[in-house]
């Protein structure tokens, strides 16, 4: 199930420099911040993203989840995102 | 098995522009793991958090840097502690080991300085508010009393002549310095004449010898020049007394007031950027003195009652993160265990603020709130801090002035505080309240027990 949406007039780029073509506001992310990015906008749920994380970092599952709701909470702020 | 690798909280950062003047000083992602050379983790496991430090060595450091700059610039140079700046008795010592006089405002100051074994003719007594019997004593001690307006003045003169005493008095000058609004409000006014009306008197008075002449203009003054001009003023008061009256005297006063290294809220850069440096404020003062018609021997010695600025950066606050929330806007908001009950000086100054172990370089601009169930428990509003996680330790700096002795007991117990000595030893220099500490002072009526 897909959770989230990313509009389309959002760009990232490679080293994680993202632009808002609606605002022209600009916004970097760190590393896992990107991943996380790519796969709201692949289409991955939330579980999905989660495990992916769990799976690639040294960290527990907790941790992920309570810094995923932190980080998608902020990214709604920003309008980055919106709920499915 | 795959190691995996290194773990960093998802973060995204908002381009802004003009990030310095909002923020104070640059990011703070850089940690503080230790206070000279004391591990910060051990210094919370052996004595709690929150935590004051006082730092031996800054301090010595300081005030024997402040003395070389003066002392180079004007022959007699005489420091006295302020006390109502920290008067913790390890941090007064230490200023008295390193030759301070005790500069006291009221009696519970007076009394601690005698306590620490300062002599009465070693304290300096100033404040609007020294009571009969206050007076009576500092007198027979032979203090330095700096008057402050004209009640006081014939309070002591009252008390002379009952008691057949002699008491050895200044007075305390307000002038204009071109830094407003004018701290008119203690002592005699210069340019109006009441300065000179009040030395007229005292003159009169054979009970009375006329010792020195004290002003403090303000605090964290940020121009050096008021102090020349303040220096200069009370030196042809110097002069007008000694044509009239044949009277050379012992000190001038200037009081405190120089700068921390702290910023203030509302400016726009940080404070190392615009403060003056003691030596420019040791140039000021000492430009304005020479215009004394005195020489060598016959120069009254400078007395300084600097506060803030030879403290400040001795004193740390650790404090550990409760939790971590996003306010209703998104922004960051990090709650920790210190609040503005024992950090007063948060209303006014943009504290540094490290964390106390390495995070991540990835900065995020946070509100940072205390512990307390107040609105107005904001230790900072806007500060770039990296993710610190429940548990995890944040140093606050340049928290020795003022700190510990304007914190209140509310809500909370006002915590331990520790001296790092030079030795490197860490002792234990204010035992953190407890619940008896309070209840000791309560009484409740009989009828109002409950069963
Ligand atoms: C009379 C007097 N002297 C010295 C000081 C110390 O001032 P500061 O901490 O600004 O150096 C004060 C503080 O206000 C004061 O009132």
């Amino acid at each position: 199930m897909v959770n989230f949406i990313i509009p389309e007039n959002i760009a990232i780029s490679e080293s994680g420099f993202l632009f808002l073509a609606g605002t022209g506001e600009t916004f970097t992310l760190n590393q896992i911040g990107k991943e996380i990015f790519n796969l709201i906008r692949s289409k991955s749920s939330e579980e999905e993203i989660i495990n992916s994380i769990v799976n690639d970092y040294d960290i527990d599952k907790a941790t992920a989840h309570k810094d995923f709701a932190d980080f998608i909470s902020q990214l709604k702020h920003y309008s980055i995102l919106k709920e499915a | 098995m795959s190691t995996k690798k290194r773990y960093e909280r998802p973060i995204i950062t908002k381009y802004q522009s003009g990030l310095m003047n909002k923020f104070g000083s640059g990011p703070s992602a850089k940690a503080k793991t230790s206070i000279d050379e004391v591990a910060v983790s051990k210094l919370v496991e052996e004595y709690g958090s929150p935590l004051f430090v006082m730092s031996e060595r800054q301090l010595r450091n300081n005030q024997q840097n402040a003395i070389r700059i003066f002392r180079t610039r004007y022959p007699k140079v005489q420091f006295a502690w302020s006390y109502k700046t920290n008067y913790l008795n390890a941090v007064c010592s230490v200023f008295h080991q390193e030759g301070s006089l005790a500069e006291v405002v009221s009696e519970f100051e007076y009394d601690k300085a005698k306590l620490l074994g300062i002599k009465g003719s070693n304290i300096i007594f100033n404040g609007p508010d020294k009571s009969r019997a206050a007076l009576q004593k500092a007198i027979k001690d032979n203090a330095k009393i700096h008057i402050d307006h004209f009640d006081e003045l014939y309070e002591i003169i009252d008390l002379c002549n009952s008691e057949n005493l002699k008491a050895n008095v200044a007075i305390r000058v307000n002038m204009d310095v071109g830094v407003y609004p004018l701290w008119d409000r203690f002592g005699f006014n210069y340019e109006n004449g009441e300065a000179w009306q009040a030395i007229k008197r005292i003159m009169s008075e054979k009970s009375l010898k006329l010792t020195g002449l004290h002003t403090h203009i303000g605090t964290y003054m940020m121009t050096a020049e008021a102090y020349r001009i303040a220096a200069s003023k009370l030196a042809s008061l110097a002069n007008s007394i000694k044509r009239e009256f044949d009277i050379k005297l012992d000190y001038i006063d200037m009081g405190g007031g120089f700068a921390s290294n702290n910023t203030l809220i509302g400016q726009y850069l940080p404070a190392e950027q615009i403060i003056p440096s003691m030596e420019q404020y040791a140039d000021a003062i000492s430009s304005g003195m020479f215009e004394m018609n005195a020489t060598g021997s016959d120069l009254p010695a400078l007395i300084l009652e600097t506060g803030r600025a030879l403290v400040d950066n001795a004193g740390y606050l650790i404090t550990t993160v409760l939790a971590n929330k996003r306010l209703s806007t998104g922004r960051r908001a990090i709650i920790i265990d210190a609040g503005v009950n024992i950090l007063f000086t948060s209303f006014w100054y943009k504290h540094k603020i490290s964390p106390a172990q390495e995070s991540g370089v990835h900065v995020e601009d946070s509100s940072l709130y205390g512990p307390l169930c107040m609105n107005i428990d904001l230790i900072r509003e806007s500060i770039l801090l990296p993710a610190v996680k429940k548990g995890e330790h944040l140093v606050i700096e340049d928290v020795g002035a003022y700190a510990m002795t304007q914190w209140m007991q509310f809500i909370t117990m006002r915590p331990n505080v520790v001296m790092i000595m030079q030795d490197g030893t860490v002792e234990l220099i204010r035992k953190s309240e407890a619940l008896n500490y309070i209840l000791d002072r309560e009484l409740l009526p009989k009828q109002l027990k409950l069963k």
